[in-house]
């Protein structure tokens, strides 16, 4: 099988039953990407598939091979964080850092889901979505964080969106 | 999760053969299939990806109403300007559901077929009817905060899960089917679902292999519509009681009332006893408790779910109150 | 050459080393020196290691709640492909996880099931998916016995425990007396449920043998004690044994000692000779590892007219397994929070075919204050006084059960500035009076309180000969910000940049650490660092030829005597000393605890009985404060723990079988981002002489305490609604609520 992970191909022959999560851990080294409950109910394994966000862990890889994936590898590295990632890093938005790449894809797709207009459970007004901090928390209530960092994760992705006009994009 | 064979399927006929071999299942999202695969809750032999099926557009039909393709994912049904203007309910049921992540990869389609929450369901140790028929029911007795109070049974307390399943009972939505002799089928949502009685393992009326398409939507209903979910916290948890409702008022009296209900049921619960004593009727307090009643005149709970009857009946009232103001 | 510095803290350190700094780190909010590992996806978590020929495992537990194991039947599971083994030995494989800190295996030994979910045996195979679906295939035959499944109804068989940190049973004065003779009463009883510490990353466990030597990548918080457990119960001695926890996916208490996964993943390893991975599934987290106990809490006060607590009975109950001797102490705070010259303060235990309960964010304060500080709301209203004046008048001079001075104590304070920092005086006192559209809006608050504690802690500070320093101890960072803060006091103290500091955890082949838990991480290993920094100054000085006191470190040069010089070039081919704090006397002889003061608003749904909290403002004294921003996230971090445990946090045990129900994060409900409001922490400047050398307290356990009663008195001025058995979930609520 191959796959197209981070702009590179990979080959790797693995169990039908592979989740696209295990994939990217087991096989490929690509370690980023957490599983915390293996079920869809913590989203630290969020990747992004085709630019949406999705839990890597509820999808067979053998499902993916003709697609473009994103890990938390693809989007920056240590020494060179994207605007997110350093956000995060400013605004203490992880303690453990366990959820952390899955925060910031969640977060990435996320953005792009506002940048769209898709209105979320706390839009007042499904056809006029605003950029507000209600919202942001509604969308990344998908990402539980047990250390909390769940406001000063909000003021990073905040701090992100705004820095890169996506909140006008938004509006 | 035990083995399995996977075969992609090109089209939705071939799908639906593929689909009618004994242990076979569709994969469209996943997000549910898998869970319960992983748990060996559900062990399929065979594998149908039907992720590829060009069933994902939605149109607008001749009458003003909608055809959904099964495999357009929540996230884009809820987002959908043509959803968002006219079916607000069932926007706002697919946000109220889930997660983000979750509603980018689960499907219309599957979405409907999602499997109860029941804790004794899930776990393979524990007698449950829906499961292993013929096990017992170990929620009766067990811990059944989560389980029906409408509409169960003997060999089954459980309870649907979906919020879009809700929004779609009350739109008086259509399954629309292929079958795998070529033929296709409708089924309205309500002949669709099945209450647990003797044979909870039986949720619905899809025949081996049939394969859902299509979800029509006819013309929006008049008035005002909203979905109302409670639970235990703010996101990301399912509905304890839900309600979709679409009501009109005209000249001081209601034109035309629809609900359904999520939380109390093996299906969405809609009764047709408590839209005929709105309509016609002025909205009124007593007005009001005399649909709740209606709706929870056979309820019973189970111990821990005792509180999903005064919650059903403080929603509704308060749903009423909303839209008739 | 090496050196070391021990100091037990028999006495004050007045004049800390870290005020005499001049490289500016200290209290400073830096970010976390491992934050870009972290949000790149590139720090390696226990379950992260490429190692070659790596084999899987995955747990094999036995389906019920009280049994004997008749046989286990592997056939099937051996017949599949890829499975190279399954582990059985009822023998040493571990019934239940170990307390933290102690130095003793668990109890061995999985014939007898005493908790449904207990792991009985491992299948190993080539892939994770092979070995998953064969564990599943492997029958474990049992004989049912009667279980202990109920516990409201068998309270009276609750036992004085006989171990404990705590000591069970405190009285004095004469209580009963005084209850009878106090003008105003308060009888009532709280409960709190089983919880889970629901760390974000499972436990795991990669076993890997080289010769008679073992290897384990785990999730730990204290691998110092840990190795011991895990040395003790695989028969080996403890230098062959070496644990690797450079990053922690979190452990709120579920990871301070050993979980069944390590043993038998090494006992696996061993046998295929082969490194094997073990990664519990989050439900085998939920069944197989720890939660913190349910507890059962009369509370009985006794004052004056006037509010003057004259009586404080505070009687619990948990529950623990047969013969686990842990006990919950929810009375530890009560001891000292407030006045009363009679008190009486009990911990009682009640065995439970449960499983084991252990220490989970504040053992004892976290489930203890969700009842005291509920019910010093309740007295407040009974004697019609503002609920912050009642515990300021009952703010006692020195620790009113042993009669010892406190060490550094502004409670009064914290409730005054989290009172005027929130607008307290602002709220209406009337419960049920203020209401917004479906919403009731209240105002609760509550005190925290969190004992201190010191833990012997050592390590190794290096200075290599290009003027890089290196830090390196067993101790770990579980999200609390250790690399960040030994970065900062070697900085401070050396004189160095963070950037020129490598800070290495989590690795039992360095100096024994005090590991993270009880609050006592940053204070401990942190003093260990300052230790080993003081002795380099030391041996600095000299080579500069000048005083201590003359020397100044800074940005990497050494001055003195109008010199200044490169400190690369006085360290030769290097430098290294070894600290060592232990505590001493003065955990005797001072009460040492931090203290706080929670205010939060909270809405609460006429309908529906949903409840969101709004707003949250606490204050709070903790000693010096090593890194604010990090410092901030601890007790963000814990307040929302106080949140979930308010509102949605409990794990449910079915009545037949004990097995946890809800054993999973859909149906256990830790909040999520909807569910926390913006919180507001506010610190106030404090140094306790008496701590430590840095003058810290602990403070990641200091959040929770108190926050939960917080939002369920505020619960109570929304709505006028007194619920006392927790979570208050909407459908205690609803019987209360305004109709509709």
């Amino acid at each position: 099988m191959q796959f197209r992970i981070n702009g590179q191909t990979y080959a790797a022959e693995v169990d039908v039953r592979t989740s696209l999560l295990d994939l990217a851990r087991e096989h490929l080294g690509l370690t980023g990407s957490k599983k915390g409950c293996d079920h869809g109910q913590c989203g630290a394994c969020t990747m992004l598939v085709n630019g949406r966000r999705i839990n890597s862990c509820l999808t067979l890889a053998v499902m993916h091979q003709d697609d473009e994936i994103t890990t938390i590898e693809g989007l920056g590295a240590p020494g060179a964080l994207n605007p997110l990632q350093a956000a995060f890093v400013k605004h203490d938005g992880f303690q453990c850092g366990y959820c952390t790449p899955g925060q910031i894809c969640s977060a990435t797709g996320m953005l792009d889901e506002l940048a769209k207009g898709w209105p979320s459970h706390v839009t007042a007004d499904l056809e006029s979505v605003t950029f507000t901090d209600a919202e942001i928390q509604e969308r990344m209530s998908g990402n539980l964080c047990r250390c909390s960092a769940y406001p000063n994760i909000v003021e990073a992705i905040r701090e992100a969106a705004e820095s890169q006009h996506l909140a006008e994009a938004a509006e | 999760m035990k083995p399995f064979h996977y075969a992609r399927a090109g089209t939705p006929e071939d799908a639906a053969r593929a689909g009618a071999v004994a242990g076979a299942k569709f994969i469209a999202g996943g997000t549910n299939l898998l869970d319960l695969m992983k748990l060996q809750v559900e062990t399929p032999e065979q594998i149908v990806d039907i992720s590829r099926l060009d069933l994902n557009q939605v149109e607008e039909t001749e009458d003003g109403g909608l055809r959904i393709g099964a495999l357009v994912p929540n996230a884009d049904l809820a987002a959908h300007p043509l959803v968002r203007q006219r079916y607000e309910a069932l926007s706002r049921a697919l946000l109220a559901g889930a997660s983000g992540q979750l509603r980018n990869k689960a499907s219309t389609g599957g979405n409907l077929l999602q499997r109860t929450r029941c804790y004794y369901f899930y776990e393979t140790g524990d007698a449950c009817n829906k499961r292993s028929p013929g096990s017992g029911c170990a929620a009766r007795d067990g811990f059944n905060r989560i389980h029906a109070v409408l509409g169960a049974s003997e060999a089954c307390i459980a309870t649907h899960p979906s919020d879009m399943a809700v929004a779609m009972r009350m739109l008086d939505a259509t399954v629309a089917t292929q079958l795998p002799d070529g033929d296709r089928r409708r089924l309205s949502i309500g002949d669709f679902y099945r209450l647990p009685g003797d044979t909870p393992h039986i949720e619905n009326a899809l025949r081996p292999g049939e394969l859902i398409t299509h979800i029509e939507l006819p013309a929006p209903p008049p008035g005002r519509q909203l979905y109302r979910k409670v639970r235990d916290r703010a996101s990301y948890a399912f509905a304890l009681v839900s309600v979709a409702a679409a009501i009109a008022v005209e000249e001081g009296r209601i034109a035309s009332a629809k609900l359904a209900f999520g939380g109390l049921a093996h299906m969405p619960w809609r009764d047709g006893a408590i839209e005929e004593a709105l309509v016609g009727q002025a909205p009124s307090d007593a007005l009001f408790a005399t649909a709740s009643d209606t709706l929870l005149r056979d309820a019973r709970g189970y111990g821990h779910n005792d509180f999903k009857i005064p919650l059903a009946r403080r929603v509704l009232i308060a749903t009423l109150k909303e839209l008739t103001a | 050459m090496s050196d070391s510095t021990t100091l037990k803290m028999d006495v004050p350190v007045p004049a800390s080393l870290l005020d005499a700094g001049t490289q500016g780190l200290i209290g400073r909010p830096l970010d976390r020196i491992d934050g870009p590992l972290k949000v790149a996806g590139r720090a390696t978590y226990s379950a992260e290691y490429a190692l070659p020929n790596l084999a899987y495992g995955f747990l094999v537990q036995a389906k019920v709640g009280r049994a004997r194991v008749t046989g286990i039947d592997t056939a099937a599971a051996l017949e599949m492909p890829g499975v190279l083994d399954v582990v059985i030995d009822l023998d040493t494989f571990i019934r239940n996880p170990q307390q933290g800190g102690s130095n003793k295996a668990p109890t061995q030994g999985v014939e007898e099931i005493h908790y449904f979910g207990q792991v009985v045996a491992i299948v190993v195979a080539e892939t994770f998916e092979q070995a998953r679906d064969a564990a599943a295939r492997v029958h474990v035959a049992l004989e049912d016995k009667p279980g202990l499944f109920e516990f409201d109804a068998r309270l009276e068989e609750a036992h004085k425990p006989k171990g404990g940190s705590t000591e069970p049973h405190v009285a004095t004065g004469d209580p009963d007396r005084a209850l009878a003779e106090a003008p105003v009463v308060l009888d009532a009883v709280w409960t709190t449920p089983s919880q889970n510490s629901a760390a974000m990353e499972p436990h795991a466990s990669t076993a890997v043998w080289e010769g008679d030597a073992l290897t384990v990548y785990g999730s730990y918080q204290m691998p110092a004690s840990d190795k011991q457990q895990l040395a003790q119960a695989l028969g080996m001695k403890p230098n062959k044994v070496r644990i690797i926890s450079a990053y922690v996916g979190g452990g709120f208490g579920s990871k301070l000692g050993i979980a069944p996964e390590v043993v038998a993943a090494a006992l696996a390893a061993r046998k295929l000779g082969r490194p094997v991975k073990t990664v519990m599934s989050r439900q085998q987290v939920f069944d197989a590892t720890v939660r913190r106990s349910n507890t059962h809490q009369r509370i009985r006060l006794g004052a004056g007219a006037d509010g003057r607590l004259t009586t404080v009975v505070h009687e619990t109950v948990s529950s623990n397994i047969e013969g686990e001797e842990y006990f919950e102490p929810a009375g530890v705070s009560t001891h000292f929070l407030y006045a009363g010259e009679n008190r009486r303060i009990t911990h009682d235990l009640l065995p439970m075919d449960w499983l084991l309960s252990g220490s989970m964010r504040a053992p004892g304060e976290a489930a203890g204050m969700l009842a005291l500080e509920a019910a010093m709301d309740e007295f407040a209203e009974k004697l019609g006084m503002d609920p912050v004046e009642l515990r300021k008048i009952n703010d006692p001079e020195q620790d009113p059960l042993k009669g010892v001075p406190f060490s550094t104590r502004q409670l009064t304070r914290c409730l005054d500035e989290g009172a005027a920092a929130f607008g307290w005086k602002d709220r209406n006192p009337t419960p049920g009076a203020r209401r917004e559209g479906e919403w009731l809006v209240g105002h609760g608050m509550a005190a925290s309180a969190r004992s201190n504690h010191l833990q012997e802690s050592q390590a190794r500070v290096s200075i290599g000969a290009d003027g890089r320093a290196t830090v390196e101890t067993d101790m770990t960072d579980i999200g609390t910000g250790t690399y960040t803060i030994l970065a900062q006091i070697t900085g401070e103290l050396l004189g160095l940049r963070p950037e020129w500091i490598d800070v290495r955890l989590g690795d039992t082949d360095t100096p024994p650490g005090a590991g993270s838990g009880g609050s006592w991480g940053a204070s401990s290993s942190g003093s260990s660092v300052y230790l080993a920094c003081e002795a380099l100054r030391a041996k600095i000085a000299t080579a500069m030829g000048c005083a201590e006191e003359e020397l100044t470190l800074k940005d990497g040069r050494a001055i003195a005597q109008n010199r200044s010089v490169p400190l690369s070039s006085l360290v030769g081919e290097g430098l290294s000393a070894e600290g060592t704090i232990k505590p001493g006397k003065l955990e005797e002889e001072r009460r040492q605890a931090s203290y706080g003061a929670h205010f939060c608003e909270v809405r609460v749904n006429a309908v529906t009985g949903e409840v969101r909290v709004n707003r949250f403002v606490s204050t709070f004294a903790a000693g010096r404060i090593l890194n604010e921003k990090t410092a901030r996230s601890q007790c963000i971090g814990g307040i929302v723990f106080g949140i979930g445990a308010a509102l949605t946090e409990e794990l449910v045990h079915d009545p037949r079988s004990g097995r946890v129900v809800n054993h999973d994060l859909a149906e256990y409900h830790v909040p999520v981002n909807a569910d926390v409001p913006h919180i507001e922490v506010h610190f106030l400047p404090e140094r306790d002489q008496f701590a430590n050398p840095l003058q810290s307290k602990g403070l990641g356990e200091l959040g929770i305490s108190g926050a939960g009663a917080a939002v369920a008195n505020a619960i109570y001025n929304a709505t006028g609604v007194r619920i006392r058995d927790y979570p208050l979930t909407l459908d205690k609520l609803l019987p209360g609520l305004p109709t509709v």
